[in-house]
């Protein structure tokens, strides 16, 4: 790692404040990310300011029709909080599948999601569940919060403070993961609102997105058949070693169907 | 920069330049070797310690993230008179071959033990999705962990 | 003597050197200092071929806790010589084969991505890594030649190597190959590839080297599997330092699987700047480092065809095969693709003709030697291979048609036609125990049941043979190889009647602290735990050639027999002289000495105390009681047996999955049954890894694509299934232990019985490995 100046905050402001008095400063949460980037000479900030001190970022609260989860809340926290079990599985489910046991000890809900990166699974669930992103500014509708490969709505020095998820009468997760990596391929994410069906897709495109043809279909038959009819182009899909773009739109299909399964068998 | 850390029980204040890594703390300042590293990307898991408890990859937690926690090393959990379980059962089943692995996954094996009740030899399989180990092919890792299991979860064993 | 029962031969003691391992008190390369140590940073090629122009080192040596930026150049003028390929192969017309010069750090064109072609020296690791990066060197780049196929017709990139061939090796008699297969009633033809391999111990390699400029002594830290080899090669052709001069330890060496056997770059460089800079030199790998210059294994492109008579025997083979050598001749990297894999194609079959031509080529890719199994793995993939596809074609079971063709034991001694002579084994035995316990009869309903699932389940046989213990050295140095093939071993009995015993095999994971302790503990009717084994130290252990070839207890075990006859033999006339007897007399007995028909016996002991103390003692005889032994094997050892995988593909996803693998192996006697699984399982788990995930992929431009764990598929725990592991036993004829040695065949079997029974749940009848989801899923849908 090339060297850096080491904050670590105890308020929002006291962060934001750091964050724009520094050359390139950049923040940490879990740093499972971040950390091997910077460990391969990827990135090179300035300043690295640790988000862990920051109260505000913790906490996990669930109603009947939302879970508001807060950005430091780790991988593993989420995949085993009672109530996001009990009221909203499919999160803890999607959760316990991220990296592996060690990295679940350390990633973060607000660093995933802020990091954008195209293979993570966290960005199906806050697409597929139609979630909001809060931040000290602002709340983010999902649908909006996505742009493009590691680009998302944040400004810089904006800050995730919690995303809140509502609950659908039910959902399910299916990722086909990397093997290597452990990041997803392809993972898809589909919930039921009262018979209208979202589709949350991650690792296929360069960001987080929804089909909105799976999701017509589906609303009009929640049965994994209902796929078979469903067009998913490849244009614009992640291409690499392990699996090429027109593999990856297969896998959507078939990932799709699985969790539509899986979602009529709760 | 100066930090607090406990280590094995040891209280240490140990000052490092910021880019530096817990394992490099461990291994450099503190000469607890048994903690290893095994790759640059996070994947093969040889580094893992426990932080506040947690399995973690200690080459992929700066030493400034680790202040004011308790880490528990490979060091910490037993010794030759006195193995833990989980030491204890790696070595009844055969479950170690080069040894350099074998720290880090004990330690990511006492986490998953003490995380879930009821493990069979599939869930341990994905349990240790996050250590990699080239000698014994695992069959005996899950033999060894599916012993020691009930061992931790009478609560027998430190770290 | 209960103790010696339960810890002798044949049990499986819980091992010796694990209480160090588990209790993080190992003590690997990386984890020894030095006061005044120093950190090497190499500077690596980022091109696959490329001249360099020039080296500006001035930003580098301006950075703070910079000593030293040492170039290829420096190397050279210094006058270190070249990094040798240590087994000189005969062309099929007589010639020797083409050697490029391989400099330790490339001075004028690198050839690989990676390939060190100079040094940094600094105070601290991250110090020697920044000032690396600022470090210019000028490159102008060159026609690079990656694909092993086309390497022949492209560019050369050796001046004096034409079409880039390092040699033209044939083995067999070709005519009556050609002849036999052209009246054969039925001709299998199959092309195959053998995947690039990245090794992948966990240990990274490293070095750490030592000068002492008072004494002029050197000593170097490694990562070796052989670190005597390491010094002869250091000493004789590189000329570091001379021999006495030079110590190389190896101390826990964190798995090797053939990578740590070679003779690098780096360790040579860190000994030699340890000298440049008088301070210690300490370098470790990073992951990334591995992958770019660690010998790499296989990376074979084959054609074979095999002709069958009306009734299914096998009448002849014919394999031709390009094996890419990458761009250097690694330390055995000649001898993998011809010796070790050439000899090989007679499998556990009677094919009486047998014709083999490897051309091996030089690329741009980094050097390719001896990985698990080296050479074998690649001979068994392509004779059980197309054996399975001439079965399906013919409709005959695989298994019977197998039989059918299996040498008998009635006909051991037996010649091959490619130069081996196998001492013995019963190959039906090992198939009769594999299909039984795969249950090989129930296997329609597995598979109609798994059909039920969306799940197609095939099964595969291979029933592999191997050649361990390469030998003997006169034969071998006849053949090309560079050393003996010998194996040295020590015993010390000390005054208090314990032992040291000193080998020169090296244990990197194979458990020798135990399995020669057990073996030498059992001859002496002593625990186990009074025998102390020391390996891997030049400076403790007398000479040795190191692990490779699963060749420890077949040689260097057998070594120890032998100096313990010695032993045996001394402690007999000490205490024949005790005893009031005649030497002839003396039967040593569990750990006594005694009289015949008497009652007037000595403990082990009561005799090594007498050695040291010599009041009541033979005139004519030297105090002490220490012996030493060389054992030069007559004869390859050869282990043999059936692996049965069991695959089950998701139609869906192309997902294939191991879901049964049954290994019977017969590699003669057992001394540990615990570490012998133990080594089944890793090499099992290895085979399924080249067969179903890993790939050393390099793009046509030789940038190495799966370049670390985020790319390259390491088997995984959850990636792999539980294994079902037995033996059977005909013990080897020639050694005095009756080993043969168990370390490689589960790489051996295990990638052809997978694929085997991946063609066969595909119905199709090739699909190259690795046999990744995207791969299979186009199979399944007929692309």
């Amino acid at each position: 790692m090339y060297p850096f100046k080491y904050h670590r905050p105890a308020t929002l402001d006291e962060a934001r404040a750091l964050f724009q008095g520094v050359d390139d400063g950049i923040y940490i949460a879990g740093g499972q990310t971040l950390i091997p980037t910077m460990k391969q000479r990827l990135a090179a900030p300035s300043d690295v300011i640790d988000l862990a001190g920051l109260a505000d970022l913790s906490g996990i609260e669930v109603a009947a029709d939302v879970v508001r989860v807060g950005a430091f809340s780790r991988h593993a926290e989420v995949a085993g909080h009672p109530g996001i079990r009990s009221t909203l599985p499919v999160l803890a489910e999607l959760a316990d599948c991220i990296g592996d046991g060690q990295v679940r000890n350390r990633g973060t809900l607000g660093g995933s999601v802020a990091n954008s990166d195209p293979a993570a699974d966290y960005p199906a669930a806050v697409i597929g569940l139609g979630a909001t992103v809060h931040t000290q500014d602002r709340s983010i509708a999902a649908d909006d919060y996505f742009i493009d490969l590691f680009e998302t709505a944040l400004s810089p020095g904006e800050i995730i403070t919690r995303i809140d998820f509502p609950v659908p009468d039910r959902a399910a997760y299916r990722k086909f993961p990397n093997p290597a990596s452990r990041y997803a391929v392809v993972g898809v994410l589909v919930a039921d609102f009262g018979g209208s069906i979202r589709v949350g897709i991650t690792g296929a495109g360069p960001c987080a997105f929804r089909s909105t043809a799976m999701e017509q279909a589906l609303s009009a038959k929640l049965d994994p058949a209902a796929l078979d009819q469903v067009e998913v182009p490849d244009a614009g899909f992640n291409s690499d070693l392990f699996a090429s773009a027109d593999y990856r739109a297969h896998l959507v299909r078939v990932m799709a169907g699985r969790a539509v399964a899986d979602l009529l068998a709760r | 920069m100066k930090l607090k850390l406990t280590v094995n029980g040891t209280p240490h204040d140990i000052d490092v330049p910021p880019n530096t890594l817990l394992v490099d703390v461990i291994r450099e300042h503190l000469h607890l070797t048994g903690t290893h590293v095994g790759c640059d990307t996070s994947q093969c898991g040889a580094c893992t310690v426990h932080l506040d408890g947690r399995a973690v990859k200690s080459c992929t937690v700066l030493a400034g993230q680790a202040d004011g926690a308790a880490v528990t090393t490979i060091e910490g959990i037993g010794a030759a008179d006195d193995l833990h379980p989980m030491q204890a059962a790696f070595r009844e089943h055969h479950a170690l071959q080069c040894g350099f692995c074998t720290p880090g996954m004990i330690m990511a094996a006492i986490d998953l033990v003490r995380q879930h009740d009821h493990l069979d030899r599939r869930a341990v399989r994905e349990g240790l999705e996050g250590n990699l180990c080239r000698c014994t092919g695992y069959h005996n890792i899950v033999d060894a962990v599916i012993a020691a299991a009930p061992q931790l979860a009478k609560g027998v064993g430190r770290g | 003597m209960a103790e010696a029962v339960h810890t002798g031969i044949g049990a499986s003691v819980r091992r010796k050197e694990d209480a160090r391992f588990i209790t993080g008190g190992g003590r690997y390369t990386d984890d020894i200092n030095q006061p005044g140590q120093v950190y090497a940073a190499f500077l690596r090629s980022p091109y696959a071929r490329a001249r360099i122009d020039r080296i500006d080192a001035a930003e580098a040596l301006a950075l703070p806790g910079v000593l030293a930026v040492l170039t290829g150049k420096d190397m050279a003028a210094d006058g270190l010589g070249d990094l040798p390929c240590g087994w000189l192969v005969k062309q099929k017309d007589g010639s020797d084969m083409v050697s490029a010069p391989h400099p330790p750090l490339a001075h004028e064109v690198v050839n690989y991505v990676g390939e060190p072609y100079g040094v940094v020296i600094a105070e601290s690791a991250p110090a020697a890594r920044h000032a690396a990066e600022a470090v210019g060197t000028d490159f102008t780049e060159l026609h690079a030649v990656v694909d092993p196929a086309r390497a022949m017709e492209s560019e050369d990139i050796h001046a004096g190597v034409v079409g880039n061939l390092a040699y033209d090796w044939v083995l067999g008699e070709q005519e009556a190959t050609e002849r036999a297969l052209a009246s054969a009633a039925h001709v299998t033809r199959l092309d195959l590839t053998n995947n690039r391999l990245i090794p992948n111990a966990m240990e990274p390699r490293a070095a750490l080297g030592v000068y002492d400029k008072a004494s002029g002594e050197h000593v170097l830290y490694t990562t070796s599997q052989n670190p005597h080899l390491e010094r002869l090669v250091l000493s004789a052709f590189v000329q570091v330092a001379p021999e006495h001069k030079l110590r190389v330890v190896a101390p826990d060496v964190g798995g090797g699987f053939g990578s740590k056997i070679f003779i690098y770059a780096e360790e040579t460089a860190v000994i030699w700047a340890a000298r440049k800079v008088n301070r210690p030199v300490k370098w470790t790998a990073e992951r990334s480092e591995s992958f770019l210059a660690d010998a790499h294994g296989r990376d074979h492109v084959t054609h074979a065809e095999l002709g069958l008579d009306a009734d299914g025997r096998f009448v002849a083979l014919k394999v031709s095969t390009t094996a890419n050598l990458g761009a250097y001749l690694s330390t055995f990297g000649s001898s993998v693709p011809t010796y070790l894999y050439g000899t090989l194609l007679a499998g556990q079959y009677k094919t009486p003709n047998i014709f083999v031509e490897v051309h091996g080529v030089y690329t741009n890719t980094a050097p390719v030697d001896a990985y698990r199994g080296a050479g074998r793995p690649e001979a068994t993939y392509v004779v059980e291979r197309i054996v399975e596809t001439a079965a399906r074609e013919l409709g005959r079971d695989p298994a019977e048609l197998r039989r059918l063709n299996m040498i008998q034991p009635k006909d051991f001694p037996y010649e091959t036609p490619v130069a081996l002579t196998y001492d013995t084994g019963d190959y039906e035995a090992s198939l009769n125990k594999a299909l039984a316990l795969i249950d090989y009869a129930g296997f329609p309903e597995r598979r109609a049941a798994a059909a039920k699932n969306g799940r197609r389940r095939g099964i595969g046989f291979a029933c592999y043979i191997e050649a361990c213990g390469l030998a003997p050295s006169k034969l071998a140095i006849a053949l090309g190889a560079g050393v003996g093939l010998y194996e040295s071993g020590e015993i010390r009995v000390n005054p208090t009647g314990n032992v040291t015993v000193f080998t020169g095999s090296h244990s990197h994971g194979q458990g020798h602290e135990t399995t020669f302790a057990q073996v030498v503990s059992d001859r002496f009717g002593i625990g186990i735990d009074d025998v102390e084994v020391v390996h891997g130290d030049t400076g403790r252990v007398e000479f040795g050639l190191g692990t490779y070839g699963s060749r420890s207890l077949a040689v260097g075990g057998s070594a120890l027999f032998k100096a313990a006859d010695k032993i045996i033999a001394k402690g007999k006339r000490i205490a024949a002289h005790m005893l009031e007897a005649d030497p002839g007399e003396i039967d040593f007995e569990d750990g006594r000495f005694v009289v015949r028909d008497s009652n007037r016996s000595l403990g082990f002991g009561e005799v090594a105390f007498a050695a040291y103390v010599p009041s009541n003692y033979p005139d004519d005889l030297e105090p002490g009681l220490s012996e030493k032994a060389f054992y030069d094997p007559a004869n390859f050892t050869y282990p043999a047996g059936t692996h049965i995988a069991e695959v089950e593909v998701d139609e869906q996803t192309g997902v294939a999955t191991v879901v049964d693998f049954v290994a019977v192996d017969d590699f003669g006697n057992v001394v540990n049954p615990l570490i012998v699984h133990g080594q089944v399982h890793g090499g099992v788990a290895q085979g399924i890894g080249q067969a179903l995930m890993e790939h050393g992929i390099y793009d046509e431009f030789g940038q190495l694509q799966t370049g670390s764990y985020m790319d390259y598929w390491m088997p995984r725990a959850d990636d792999l299934p539980d294994f079902r592991v037995d033996t059977t036993v005909t013990p080897c004829t020639h050694n005095p232990l009756g080993v043969k040695g168990c370390c490689e065949a589960g790489a051996i079997g295990s990638p052809a019985a997978v694929m085997n029974a991946l063609t066969d749940a595909l119905g199709v009848n090739h699909i190259s490995m690795p046999a990744t989801p995207e791969k299979v899923w186009r199979a399944l849908n007929g692309q």
